[in-house]
């Protein structure tokens, strides 16, 4: 792998952030909206209910590891985007750069924007509301590296997507956080979920997450077992949307799509 | 005496189908060091087919394309290290200024001395007062002209223009047409080059392709091959291929 090249495409979305607020906003103005809207909710909801849950750390956490996730993988989509929005596939790909080089540098990309949002959402959330993301101990830094594993693995089968089925296809895109988070547990234990959902739960990483933060903010210790399960099948997801990636990206070569991408064309 | 050197560019039996639809049929052609070969043909005759295929953005359904003796296939990124391209249909991001888009794609090319070799780039295109400029705001000329910058970041040794001064007043395209003659003499780099302007494929190429239906039906020097077929003109040639392609067309 060529790192000049890698930091090619680093360096182009750094110039695309640098010169353009509207780009830079948007990683942190979610996540605050987030933070007030669910920080008030869980305010509210300790001081009616007589529940020991605290909910602070146990739903407003939860959001903010959600957002996490989220901004993980829009952090690949949108790296991704910025060639498709400027039909710039031509250029890159008619050049040494390899397809593992590309989608190394968007993953990069994706680790920064991912850091930086992170930074902002932690300090402003125990600013605002006292949440400490120290609250879920040893347990938070497998909490996010299974969340950002999984982000990555979302944001690359999104981009393969995008590949195959043309630049419209990205409004199927954006939803695909909300659409998952209802299976992932991520507001309540996946206990309550009928049968055919937990299923679909146990399939996915974050559900894993999910229920271990719940049982570290209950006083139990971190459930290390199935977060390594979790672990393990981000792992998988990652690998199995990196050859997705491929061979879309293969197809594309062989039907002629990446040289005429904008026809949109799904033979 | 020393054996000619391997040709930048040599295609073999190259075919592409597209379901049913034959794009191009079995073309072999080379380009040699210092030789700047035009391919001519009327559209869709499978000009731009054969360019994305050397580009390596499609997939031939049979046959070989080899770089300096580098299969494409079989190492793509060591194959299109040594090429560059500038097509109108490919413009550079609009979101980066001349500089920042230099750069990017001087990396990805991994060009050495890469400051030093913009700055000569700025000054030979008459970009530098564009430097700090958005690609996208540049007329149609100053962007072909970026192009090209792009083309030569690399000093390639085969460079393939596709209507590279279609958007050019005459002065400048002369002046572009001269740059590319100079460097492929000082740099023995090859180019193919596709135009429908005859005058500027007589002025600039050693040797011309006529492409018709996805198989090359004439060959020769541009400036010889017109008397040789009974035409006045390359452009009168032009128009006899392109209609008897059109005759053979409906006869089927």
């Amino acid at each position: 792998m060529n790192r000049t090249r890698v930091a090619a495409i680093v360096l182009r979305i750094f110039y695309l952030y640098r010169g353009s607020p509207q780009r830079v906003f948007p990683i942190f103005i979610w996540v605050a909206v987030d933070i007030l809207l669910w920080g008030f909710l869980t305010r509210y909801l300790n001081s009616v209910s007589h529940a020991a849950l605290n909910f602070v750390p146990a739903l407003l956490g939860a959001v903010l590891l959600w957002d996490f996730l989220t901004r993980v993988m829009q952090g690949v989509t949108m790296a991704f985007f910025e060639d498709v929005w400027t039909r710039n596939f031509l250029n890159i790909f008619a050049t040494p750069l390899r397809t593992s080089e590309y989608l190394t540098g968007i993953i990069l990309v994706a680790i920064a924007t991912s850091l930086l949002s992170l930074v902002v959402m932690v300090a402003f959330a125990g600013l605002a509301f006292g949440l400490s993301f120290l609250a879920y101990g040893t347990a938070l830094a497998p909490f996010l590296a299974v969340l950002f594993l999984t982000g990555i693995a979302f944001g690359v089968a999104a981009a393969a997507i995008v590949l195959r089925l043309g630049p419209a296809s990205e409004w199927l895109i954006w939803p695909i956080p909300m659409i998952v988070s209802p299976f992932a547990g991520v507001f309540y234990p996946v206990a309550v979920l009928p049968a055919w959902m937990q299923a679909i739960a146990a399939a996915l990483p974050p559900s894993y997450v999910f229920e271990g933060m719940r049982a570290v903010v209950a006083g139990e210790p971190a459930p290390w077992g199935w977060l390594a399960v979790g672990g393990g099948l981000a792992l998988v997801y990652l690998v199995l949307a990196c050859l997705f990636f491929v061979a879309v990206y293969r197809a594309a070569i062989r039907n002629g799509l990446i040289a005429r991408y904008s026809a949109e064309t799904v033979s | 005496m020393s054996p000619p050197p391997p040709p930048v560019l040599a295609v073999e039996r190259l075919a592409k189908s597209f379901g049913t639809l034959k794009a191009v049929k079995g073309v072999s052609f080379h380009v040699s060091p210092g030789e700047i070969v035009g391919l001519l043909g009327p559209n869709g005759a499978g000009k731009t087919t054969t360019i994305n295929m050397i580009l390596g953005v499609l997939e031939p359904t049979a046959g070989r394309i080899a770089f300096q003796g580098v299969d494409l296939r079989e190492d793509r990124s060591a194959a299109l290290a040594g090429t560059n391209f500038a097509a109108v249909y490919a413009p550079l991001p609009g979101n980066l200024t001349v500089e920042q888009n230099l750069r990017v794609f001087g990396m990805i090319y991994d060009v050495e001395s890469l400051d030093e070799r913009i700055d000569a780039l700025l000054g030979a295109y008459d970009l530098a007062k564009y430097r700090r400029t958005k690609a996208g705001l540049l007329s149609s000329g100053e962007q072909t002209r970026l192009s090209l910058a792009k083309a030569m970041l690399n000093r390639p040794r085969l460079l393939l223009l596709d209507e590279p001064t279609a958007s050019i007043d005459p002065s400048a395209a002369r002046d572009i047409r001269a740059g590319i003659a100079g460097f492929v003499e000082i740099g023995h780099c090859g180019v193919l080059w596709t135009s429908h302007n005859m005058y500027e494929v007589e002025a600039v190429c050693d040797r011309v392709l006529f492409l018709s239906r996805g198989k090359i039906v004439l060959e020769g020097d541009p400036k010889t091959l017109p008397r040789e077929h009974g035409a006045e003109t390359l452009d009168d040639l032009f128009v006899t291929v392109a209609h008897e392609a059109l005759g053979e067309g409906a006869a089927r």
